[in-house]
């Protein structure tokens, strides 16, 4: 074997090896993350955790209840918001539409999908805070639901885009018209994807912070309605793990592995059970 | 069912089939319209927002002009505010994240379409997306606890000895910094690199790949340059979207870049970036000016993830031919 032949070789098996080695280090990153986390706040997470109100600042103890409860709201209002206005959106772009206006929709949803979350804060905050000159609930609600309807909006379009044609024609055939042909039949045989798109950009605003900072802002009591400041998972992670007690880094370790559970094993039920089998057969 | 020729029409349906098909237009009509106004909203949001940000950054645009960009004091208590040292820090960051998370995510991807198993090959890829799915507070939660003392104790001492002589690695070690806040960068757009990547090189046809193994070239070879050639601009497509995230990340960066505004060429200093300061002093910003300077920074961060984003998927529309796929989100 010549000198060149064995250089060739060893080059081919060094970095091949090197590609396994990139793959290994990005993926064991995750389980890294996932099992340091378990690690610092498995233990400190206690019943408490979820059912009391933060303790006074400087006082050891207290949970994140309002937290929870403000992120759940802020979710609520986020899908009640977002979520109609980017399926119907996908809607038409997928069955209705020419082919100017769904391009401009389609480009805009990438893009707007890229924009950096704190500029939509500073969007809620134009839109919703300033006129209303105080911080609620209502805005961060707003600021998450513009982040869910690009995600949903090109999801919904792309699945729609799969149910085959013959099942179009068919319920054409039996004389549905149009809305009706898209109501019982396309969107039904979509469901499972659309779905998955929902959740999933639920999952991800759910950990969401930057957007919140200046919207929800946050609060260390219950917030009652839907006009008045809120805590939130995410900004309370945030707050406590920059914030100078020892107690609050503990909590927020608790508060992270709560936050990250919930948003990987949306992530995993959604990624493996809905988009496994749809109601159709795919091409 | 017995029919006589004189059966009475059941009620809901006109006797009348011009009055049934105009009604049932009309139908389809409003559904159109419905779906319309839905998808024109994500236009008018999009319009909506440049204009908020343009106009309620007016005040600081007429005030400092370019000199925003090139000047470097940021006094809120004098009024005076410049936007260099964030706009550094940003780019700064950004980069060791590239440098970074491009090899890596390119390495990764390259292993994932031509060596894996397509089993073992869709199963890293979905631990990936999940990558791509945690929340970036987490990652500022690891970085704060984990990695600044890391930074601090061992890896920037480290650097100093072996490549001190650069400026870049010059200066006492505090552990946050431009590096740390890259490095945790890099790790949150590896996945984004890695899935974009993956999938096009997935799309250069098997023959090209046959050809150059029949020509003798190794795995390697044939792989090096023959099929990541052929990917490039796709990959550059990914490069610039990642990229676009990276310069846009806030709450990660924040809590780890040390937040004070200065410009130093060592990675080792404490910086700010354009995301870190909005995060910080937007709600604790008072008077117009202020809150305008703040606003104006928040469009340069709009309009460079823009174009980059627009740059990126023209690129990744080029190569691959389905190009409208659902890119990671």
């Amino acid at each position: 074997m010549s000198l060149r032949l064995i250089w060739r070789k060893s080059l081919n098996v060094f970095m091949l090896s090197l590609t396994g080695f990139c793959a290994l280090f990005t993926v064991s990153a995750l389980f890294f993350i996932l099992g340091y986390l378990v690690w610092n706040g498995g233990k400190d997470l206690s019943w408490n955790f979820f059912t009391h109100l933060p303790a006074p600042v400087g006082e050891e103890g207290g949970g994140m209840a309002n937290a929870i409860v403000g992120s759940l709201k802020l979710l609520l209002l986020a899908a009640l918001f977002g979520v109609p206005i980017g399926l119907l959106g996908g809607v038409y772009l997928a069955e209705f539409g020419g082919k100017t206006v769904p391009f401009l929709v389609r480009y805009t949803a990438d893009l707007m999908n890229g924009v950096p979350s704190i500029v939509m804060g500073i969007f809620a905050y134009a839109l919703v805070v300033m006129p209303m000159h105080h911080f609620s609930t209502f805005a961060g609600g707003v600021a998450l639901a513009i982040m869910v309807i690009p995600t949903v909006l090109r999801n919904t379009e792309s699945f729609l885009r799969d149910v085959p044609r013959s099942l179009r024609e068919g319920s054409f055939a039996l004389g549905a018209n149009k809305w009706r042909m898209i109501a019982t039949v396309v969107l039904p045989a979509a469901s499972r994807g659309i779905l998955t798109g929902v959740l999933l950009a639920l999952a991800r605003v759910a950990g969401e912070t930057a957007p919140l900072l200046f919207t929800a802002f946050g609060n260390r009591y219950w917030s009652p309605g839907w006009n008045q400041p809120t805590a939130s998972l995410p900004v309370v992670i945030y707050t406590y793990a920059t914030g100078p007690y020892e107690d609050w880094h503990r909590q927020a370790w608790a508060a992270g592995l709560v936050l990250l559970g919930l948003v990987l094993i949306t992530n995993i039920l959604v990624r493996t059970f809905l988009t496994s089998g749809t109601a159709y057969e795919r091409t | 069912m017995a029919t006589t020729p004189n059966a009475t029409a059941p009620a809901d349906v006109p006797a009348n089939p011009q009055a049934l098909s105009r009604r049932w237009f009309s139908a389809d009509d409003v559904a159109h319209l419905i779906t319309l106004i839905a998808a024109a909203t994500l236009l008018l949001i999009t319009v909506l927002l440049v204009y908020q940000l343009w106009v309620l950054s007016a005040e600081s645009r007429t005030k400092f002009g370019w000199h925003f960009f090139v000047t470097s004091t940021w006094d809120p208590v004098a009024g005076d505010f410049g936007a260099l040292p964030f706009i550094y820090g940003t780019l700064v960051t950004s980069a060791v994240a590239l440098f970074i998370a491009v090899p890596l995510g390119v390495g990764a991807a390259i292993f994932l379409a031509e060596l894996a198993p397509p089993k073992l090959s869709s199963s890293l890829s979905f631990v990936s997306d999940l990558l791509a799915a945690v929340p970036s507070v987490i990652y500022g939660l690891l970085g704060v606890f984990l990695l600044v003392p890391i930074m601090r104790t061992t890896v920037q001492p480290a650097l100093k000895r072996t490549l001190g002589f650069l400026p870049l690695f010059k200066g006492p070690s505090y552990g946050i910094g431009f590096l740390t806040a890259g490095i945790v960068l890099a790790i949150m757009i590896v996945p984004f690199v890695l899935s974009v990547s993956r999938e096009v090189l997935l799309g250069i046809p098997r023959d090209q790949r046959e050809a150059a193994l029949a020509l003798g070239a190794t795995k390697w070879e044939s792989t090096w340059k023959v099929v990541v050639p052929a990917a490039r601009i796709g990959i550059f497509g990914s490069v610039f979207l990642a990229l676009a995230r990276a310069l846009g990340e806030t709450m990660a960066v924040t809590m780890v870049i040390g937040n004070n505004p200065r410009i130093s060429e060592s990675l080792f200093s404490p910086g700010y970036s354009i995301a870190a300061v909005l995060a910080n002093e937007f709600s604790e910003a008072t008077g117009n000016l202020y809150l305008s300077a703040l606003i104006e920074l928040g469009l340069v961060l709009f309009l460079l993830t823009f174009i980059l984003n627009g740059l990126a998927r023209l690129l990744i529309l080029v190569t691959t031919a389905r190009g409208s796929g659902v890119l990671p989100s």
